[in-house]
């Protein structure tokens, strides 16, 4: 159990910028996502950390001690890959046993935790099998049970999920938050999969072209994004997004007018959730028209524009609404999002 | 497999498949046996059986004896065993050394790697010939002339340069992510090659070594120039075949092919990868 301090990390590739000054502080026993579009550099991040890649300049700090020049084996961690990584000449139960071996456990304690380790992933059945007799689900179980076997400080895991098919990733990952839950250990997760990090995470930290957006609970970030790039990654549909003109401190947003934020200029981008709205009385706020109406069953997803910008809301799915209907929507004012058109920074949200 | 089974003979086709691939079995087979075979026949059945003709396809009037007296004929056993050494020196330094070269190659990228590349070929780019007169005069000076080891040395040198470069194939076949989780469990970087890479590459490995000692076992120029008591069997088969009744020169190339053959088929676990390499 450590926390983890990022302190100022930047990575070059040459003369590309893969990581541009990151800090992050992860505390004990904390589980965070490192989230982001491919190629923003969260996996850069998390084999630094691991010792797999070497920073241009910055520090990590594991358990208050820093691990910059150490190599991978004396950083008290252990690691999750892509591809599970699972050794295939040995057995699942030598592939679980391989960390606890390096630190010359004795015998009996390295049979107690590989037998605890699959039991926890449910992997018994397969101890003494070659790994290519295992199915991908469960090759990524003893990747798992390995990592957790030698009972790591941290546990860092790389799009652990990505190759297994939509039911069984679900699945596993439900295993994995009980499991980990369980185990109490410090982790860092790279995915571009919003679902799981949002599922998974205590914290989440958006990366976007080699820098850290923001860093939140799951709630927070999906409700008080910190940029439109977050806005836009985060949720399904994505945040819409709406240039509005402000006139005497005010926004004029169909018949609403609404307080601006301080510190704006002559427009804002209104940041609207697609669900955080209701049908409202014809005429009585903001105009949407309607160009495809889907009903998911769940919920209507409605296809259009406001204020000739496109965009998507959610509406409940009793509503009648087709394609070619004017509506009038009125926005859960909690729920606006202010940002800047120029920067595409938020507003500190107007405590009221 | 075969989604575009023809839909008038769908129960011939199997069988059909199968006699392909028996067929074609039986082809390669007969390709390697059947000359050995001949060539043991002729090893075996004396003076006369040589000139049998037309050959019986079972071994007939066949005896061990032509082929003991050929091994009691002086010099045959020791160059047999001079072959021996000087392979086994050459599967060894081969691996020894080519292997670290080939795995540098392939996991680290420092400057010159290409021209490096290029330069391990490059040794063989000159002929044996021209280097035999300056080679002999050094190993007299080493005292290396006319001894198994000089003979060994130079086999390497032939055959080290394939050796680093194919090795470098087969490090590079062996996913980089599965070296990673070693370090990541506790592994130095040797550790991390001893205990992953090489049980992987193995395979590999096994069929490096296979090459250098054909390599060697078969090479007759250097071994010719730079020995003349401690020939090797090749060098020596050379210099007294040709006065040699047509069986001896049978029982030679019997006692050529054989040790290739048993050589293989003990290294032949490690051709064959029982786990696959691939680590997905």
């Amino acid at each position: 159990m450590a926390n983890i301090v990022i302190d100022g990390i930047r990575k070059n590739f040459g003369a590309f910028e893969a990581l541009k000054d990151i800090s992050l502080t992860i505390s004990d026993g904390e589980f965070v996502s490192l989230l982001g579009p491919s190629g923003c550099g969260k996996t850069t991040l998390l084999r630094i950390i691991a010792g797999l890649e070497t920073a241009t300049s910055g520090d990590v700090l594991i358990g208050e001690r820093s691990v910059i020049g150490l190599p991978p084996k004396d950083r008290g961690l252990a690691m999750v890959f892509q591809n599970y990584a699972v050794f295939p000449h040995m057995t699942v139960y030598e592939n679980v046993a391989f960390g606890l071996r390096m630190q010359k456990a004795d015998d009996r304690r390295v049979k107690e935790q590989v037998e605890k380790a699959a039991g926890l992933l449910h992997i018994e059945p397969y101890l003494d099998r070659y790994p290519n007799k295992l199915s991908g689900g469960q090759r990524q179980r003893v990747a798992v049970a390995r990592a957790l076997a030698v009972e790591p400080r941290v546990l860092l895991m790389d799009e652990p999920l990505s190759n297994l098919d939509a039911l069984l990733r679900l699945e596993m990952r439900t295993e994995l938050k009980t499991v980990l839950q369980g185990a109490g250990t410090t982790t860092i997760y790279v995915t571009h999969d919003q679902t799981e990090a949002m599922g998974l995470s205590n914290r989440i930290a958006v990366m976007h072209d080699g820098v850290v957006e923001q860093v939140g609970s799951p709630v927070e970030i999906y409700n008080h994004p910190a940029t439109r790039f977050v806005g836009g990654f985060i949720g399904n549909p994505p945040m819409n997004f709406i240039t509005v003109a402000v006139e005497d401190g005010a926004v004029a947003a169909g018949t609403l007018r609404l307080p601006a934020p301080a510190g704006a200029g002559r427009e804002v981008v209104l940041g609207l959730r697609g669900e955080a709205v209701a049908l409202a009385a014809p005429g009585d706020g903001l105009d949407m028209t309607v160009r495809v109406a889907e009903p998911m069953g769940s919920h209507l997803l409605l296809t259009g524009a406001i204020h000739g910008q496109p965009v998507r809301v959610i509406l409940p799915p009793a509503e009648r609404v087709r394609g070619g209907d004017v509506i009038s929507l009125r926005p859960d004012l909690d729920r606006i999002t202010w940002l800047s058109p120029e920067s595409g920074k938020s507003y500190p949200a107007a405590m009221a | 497999m075969t989604t575009t089974l023809p839909k008038t003979a769908p129960a011939s086709f199997p069988s059909s498949r199968r006699l392909l691939l028996w067929s074609g079995i039986a082809a390669l087979c007969a390709w390697v046996l059947v000359p050995i075979y001949l060539v043991a026949l002729g090893a075996f059945g004396g003076r006369q059986g040589v000139y049998l003709w037309p050959k019986t396809v079972l071994p007939t009037g066949v005896s061990i004896e032509p082929f003991l007296l050929f091994l009691r004929t002086e010099g045959v056993v020791g160059s047999f065993l001079n072959s021996l050494g000087a392979a086994g020196i050459t599967v060894a330094l081969s691996i020894l050394l080519g292997a670290p070269a080939g795995y540098a190659l392939a996991r680290y990228s420092f400057p010159g790697k290409d021209g490096y590349r290029l330069l391990v070929l490059l040794t063989r780019a000159f002929p044996l010939a021209i280097l035999a007169l300056p080679l002999t005069v050094s190993f007299i000076k080493l005292g290396l002339y006319d001894t198994v080891v000089g003979v060994g040395l130079i086999h390497t040198v032939l055959a080290l340069p394939f050796a680093a470069l194919v090795t470098q194939g087969i490090f590079l076949g062996v996913p980089r992510e599965l070296e990673e989780a070693a370090w990541v469990f506790g592994c130095t970087r040797l550790q991390a090659v001893l205990r992953v890479v090489v049980p992987l590459a193995m395979p590999g490995l096994a069929a490096t070594a296979v090459f250098a000692f054909v390599i060697s076992w078969n090479e007759v120029f250097a071994a010719s120039v730079l020995t003349v008591r401690n020939r090797t069997l090749t060098a020596y088969l050379l210099t007294v075949l040709a006065e040699s009744p047509m069986h001896y020169r049978f029982a030679g190339g019997l006692l050529l092919i054989l040790p290739s053959v048993v050589f293989i088929f003990a290294v032949r676990r490690y051709l064959f990868a029982i786990w696959g390499i691939s680590s997905k």
